[in-house]
């Protein structure tokens, strides 16, 4: 981890990946806009400033591990592996088509995804999957899994956390990207999810709850979770769907539908204009 | 035949044997390794064995989380749940990254016996061979068991090894194992009867029968499903005048869907299918079980004979 984070730096770089976020949707022309623009703070503080990687060396044993469960989101991903170097910046704008590096959903041909995914509630076992690797392994890396709130609706996942509580995994962070919509409509509404915080508590996982687009918040939530000895961590992250793209805030309809001409220019005025201050 | 063994014993001693060497296999289990024989491993390499409960979902993804990691994963616990509950965690994390997940389930087919219906997996074939990177060793014996283990430890990508609940004999007719070529076990050229695991057995006493009634049968070793046999399919097309496919499984989608494909697109024949059809298993003693079920050496004499009069034969 850099000693010293550059706050503004990272601001910076999370309105960049939102561009990048709208940029290859509109080109691609479908893809989830909604819960991408939710956790671009989580990414770009992962990316930029937690994970131990190596972008030249994608499979150095020791890197960190980042897995991302809601698979959907994966423009976000995609934008930071690129900022990063994982591969060339031209293979955005190739998104979601035949034969291309980046697919609709993660896919083990992209350097940098270690676990395809897609199909919601197993990202949570996969990590747990790494973080016992590790153990055997006797590797100080750490595993980072990034979930939705729709897909903790999922059974796997209860399985997974109490699997990861039973087996003390304190090398394991989990992210939840709260941002309270789900394809269907409002999470409360939907299937309801709280008590959030008591629920993990109640199944042995130390809970914290942040601003997910507060960098210092994030930055100091990945560090606490560092200190945390016997049990897995799980960063409770409260966003907004749409973050950052006045048409797109908690707008259920972008969840999975990419901007049109018009919405995209307003996105990027946006973003833009959001930069410049 | 020789001396009736547990596959599961065999696979529990077979990991405890490769675990020595081979630092990286790991074993994983649903609440089942008593049964499953991962036990065993667990006893010997506690710090490479994980038991997670009532919970195949979870053990699935998680092997594929190891496998991403470096390590070979050997996943158990009965065939119903190994290959029906978390099947979407085997396509999706498992074979869509082409991970080295060994899934070995026991108590496959209706000789499960007294447990009845719910634990009798007579689909797992069908949803094990519709799944892309995923290969596929139905033993017939204890030491076929252990050549499937080692085989699927030795080749990249993942395995469905499917064993029994009972005590099976041991076929001493037996070629040495090879990963994707059947074995023929008798020499016959009127009818071919294809067969994998418990139902080789029955295979051998349908072909004594037939051998006192002056008809001559090939009986063939199918033991690996994925990748199939074909070249040894279309020669016994060729050779014999008909086919006789038996499995302990529906005939949709196992090892007669996989023969009739091959067959359609090469060298149309007739193929008589023994095996279960459109009905669930059901409580019984395996011996009543496989005769309720038409999948006794009888059964399969009276489809040698029915594939032989419609060539008229």
């Amino acid at each position: 981890m850099n000693p010293q984070p550059d706050i503004k730096k990272l601001e910076e770089q999370a309105c960049n990946i939102r561009i990048s976020i709208i940029e290859m949707l509109s080109k691609a022309g479908s893809g989830h806009p909604g819960g991408s623009l939710s956790c671009a703070e989580v990414i770009t503080v992962l990316f930029f400033h937690v994970l131990r990687i190596k972008p030249q060396d994608p499979n150095w044993p020791d890197r960190d591990r980042f897995h991302l469960s809601k698979g959907h989101s994966c423009p976000v991903l995609y934008a930071a592996l690129a900022e990063r170097g994982y591969f060339d910046k031209k293979e955005l704008s190739n998104l979601r088509r035949l034969g291309a590096l980046l697919q609709g959903h993660p896919d083990r041909r992209t350097p940098g995804i270690e676990v395809a995914s897609g199909s919601l509630g197993q990202g949570l076992s996969v990590a747990l999957g790494m973080s016992l690797a590790g153990r055997i392994d006797k590797k100080d890396y750490r595993v980072y899994c990034l979930m939705g709130d729709g897909e903790i609706q999922e059974g796997n996942i209860w399985e997974a956390a109490m699997a990861c509580a039973h087996y003390k995994c304190d090398n394991l962070c989990a992210v939840l990207d709260y941002n309270g919509f789900q394809i269907d409509g409002k999470i409360s509404e939907i299937m309801a999810l709280e008590p959030l915080k008591d629920k993990w508590q109640a199944f042995g996982w130390h809970a914290v709850e942040i601003n997910g687009h507060n960098i210092a918040e994030i930055i100091k939530a990945f560090e606490e979770a560092k200190t945390i000895k016997g049990k897995p961590t799980i960063i409770i992250a409260k966003t907004t769907k749409g973050k950052g793209v006045s048409c797109m805030e908690n707008v259920v309809d972008f969840h999975g539908r990419a901007p049109n001409e018009t919405e995209t220019k307003q996105a990027l005025e946006d973003l833009k204009k959001k930069k410049s201050l | 035949m020789a001396e009736a063994l547990y596959q599961r014993e065999v696979y529990g001693k077979t990991l405890v044997e490769l675990g020595k060497d081979h630092q990286n296999i790991i074993v994983l289990d649903a609440d089942l390794s008593s049964s499953t024989k991962t036990k065993l491993f667990g006893k010997a390499y506690p710090e490479r064995f994980f038991n997670f409960g009532v919970a195949e979902q979870n053990m699935m993804a998680t092997a594929a989380g190891l496998a991403s990691c470096g390590k070979v994963v050997f996943a158990s616990t009965f065939a119903m749940f190994a290959t029906g509950r978390a099947w979407d965690q085997l396509r999706n994390s498992v074979c869509y990254n082409n991970f080295n997940v060994k899934l070995v389930a026991t108590h496959a087919g209706v000789s499960v016996g007294e447990d009845g219906a719910s634990h009798q997996a007579i689909e797992d074939i069908a949803l094990m061979r519709s799944i892309p990177n995923m290969k596929i060793i139905v033993p017939c014996d204890g030491p076929e068991t252990k050549d499937a283990v080692i085989a699927a430890l030795n080749t990249p990508g993942p395995f469905y090894i499917r064993l029994s609940r009972a005590k099976v004999p041991t076929i001493e007719e037996k070629k040495p194992f090879k990963l994707g070529k059947s074995c023929v076990i008798k020499e016959g050229n009127d009818v071919s009867i294809f067969a994998c695991g418990i139902m080789v057995e029955q295979a051998i006493k349908a072909e004594e029968i037939l051998k006192k009634e002056g008809i001559s049968a090939r009986v063939i070793n199918m033991h690996t499903l994925r990748p199939l046999d074909e070249e040894m399919i279309i020669k016994c097309v060729k050779e014999t005048k008909g086919l006789v496919v038996c499995e302990e499984h529906t005939v949709v989608g196992g090892l007669a869907s996989a023969i009739d494909e091959v067959v359609c697109e090469n060298i149309p024949t007739k193929v008589i299918r023994v095996g279960i059809r459109n009905r669930f298993g059901q409580s019984g003693s395996p011996a009543e079980l496989l005769k309720e079920y038409n999948l006794t050496g009888s059964d399969i004499v009276i489809a040698a004979k029915k594939v032989l009069s419609a060539k008229g034969g």
